[in-house]
C-alpha cells in the first residue's frame, strides 16, 4: 500500500526558501503571487492491507522522523 | 580526562576536533556510529560536518544512529556532551537540546569568524575562562536557531543560553546576527547545563598563526575543569 505524507512549515515559521521563490515568481510577471510555502512530499510503500494500521504506522513514522515537530507540520493523505 | 568523538558518514570536523582535545590533554578516542556501546568518556563531542548528507534534515538521521542511544543515556546521567555545529543540529533532533537550526536567514553559506559572548559561567564548559568574549569561527547553511516563544522564556528562565553572536565589545544585536538566530544565539545548554550545542568551531582556532587561539582558551579551561 502507498501513503503519501505532506509535511510543511508551521504557520509564522520564516521559511526563506519560499520568501526567495516569491520574489521570483513576482519578478516573472507573476505580481500576484502574496506568498510561497516550500515543503516536503514523501511516498511510502508500506507493507500492511488494512489502510487504518498503515496510516496509523505512518504517524508513528512523522512524529519520530518525517517531520520536526518543532517547526512542521505533517498530513497523511 | 577520556574523551570521545563520534564519526558518522559525512562527518568532517571529526579530525580537527580530535587534534584539538589532544592538544590541550584530552585522550581522545574516535568512535563510529555504528558502535553499539560507548567506551568510558568523560565526554562526548558530536563533531560537525554534514552527517548522512544532511538529508531529511540536518542531523535527523544521525539523530537515529545507533550509538544516539548510548549517548542519550550519557547524557541523562550528568555526562558532558559537546556539539558543535552539525553535532548541535544532532542534539536538537535527538531532543536533548530544545529548538531547531534553521536555514539562515539570507539563504546563503556562512564561513567567517564571527565574536560570541559567554552569557553564563555556571556550568563545566565556561566556568573561570579568561575571556567572556571569544572569536571563533562559523561555517553553516542551518544555523539560525528558533524555537517558540514559550520555549524561549523557558530557556531564559533557565539560564540555558550559553553565547550569543556579537560585536568584538560584546554588543548583541541585529546588526552582529550572522544568520537570523532567535536572540542572537549562538548556543545553548540543556536545564542541567551538562548538555552544550553550538553553531561556532573552537576546534578552528587552536593556532595563533593559523588562525586565532580563542578556542584555545575554550578547550584550556574545559580541561582545567576536569581536574
Amino acid at each position: 500500500m502507498k501513503i503519501k505524507v505532506i509535511v510543511t512549515l508551521k504557520n509564522g515559521v520564516l521559511d526563506p526558501q519560499g520568501k526567495a521563490i516569491q520574489q521570483t515568481l513576482n519578478s516573472m510577471g507573476f505580481p500576484n503571487v502574496n506568498g510561497v510555502r516550500q515543503g516536503k512530499y514523501f511516498d511510502i510503500e508500506i507493507d500492511e492491507k488494512d489502510e487504518i494500521k498503515a496510516k496509523s504506522k505512518v504517524d508513528e513514522m512523522c512524529k519520530k522522523l518525517l517531520a520536526n515537530l518543532v517547526i512542521e507540520d505533517f498530513k497523511i493523505i | 580526562m577520556k574523551s570521545s568523538v563520534i564519526i558518522f558518514p559525512g562527518s568532517n570536523c571529526d579530525r580537527d576536533m580530535d587534534v584539538a582535545l589532544k592538544k590541550f590533554g584530552f585522550k581522545n578516542q574516535m568512535v563510529w556510529h555504528n558502535d553499539p556501546k560507548l567506551p568510558k568518556s568523560d565526554l562526548i563531542v558530536l563533531p560537525g560536518g554534514f552527517s548522512f548528507g544532511d538529508y531529511l534534515r540536518c542531523g535527523s538521521i544521525a539523530g537515529k544512529s545507533k550509538i544516539i542511544n548510548s549517548v542519550i543515556d550519557f547524557a541523562k546521567s550528568g555526562g558532558l556532551v559537546l556539539g558543535i555545529c552539525n553535532g548541535f543540529q544532532i542534539l536538537t533532533e535527538t531532543g536533548l537540546l530544545p529548538g531547531v537550526l534553521q536555514q539562515n536567514r539570507n539563504i546563503e553559506f556562512i564561513c567567517k569568524n564571527i565574536y560570541v559572548k559567554v552569557n553564563n559561567t555556571d556550568n563545566k564548559y565556561f566556568k573561570n575562562i579568561k575571556k567572556n568574549i571569544l572569536e571563533l569561527h562559523i561555517a553553516h547553511n542551518e544555523g539560525s536557531y528558533f524555537c517558540s516563544n514559550q520555549e524561549l522564556k523557558s530557556i531564559q528562565d533557565n539560564n540555558q543560553i550559553a553565547i550569543t553572536y556579537c560585536n568584538s565589545k560584546g554588543l548583541s544585536d541585529h546588526e552582529h546576527n550572522p544568520n537570523g538566530a532567535i536572540d542572537n544565539i549562538a548556543g545553548i545548554f540543556n536545564k542541567e547545563k551538562n548538555i552544550l550545542g553550538m553553531m561556532p568551531h573552537p576546534e578552528r582556532m587552536i593556532d595563533k598563526y593559523l588562525s586565532g587561539e580563542d578556542g584555545s582558551i575554550f578547550f584550556e579551561n574545559l580541561i582545567k575543569n576536569f581536574k
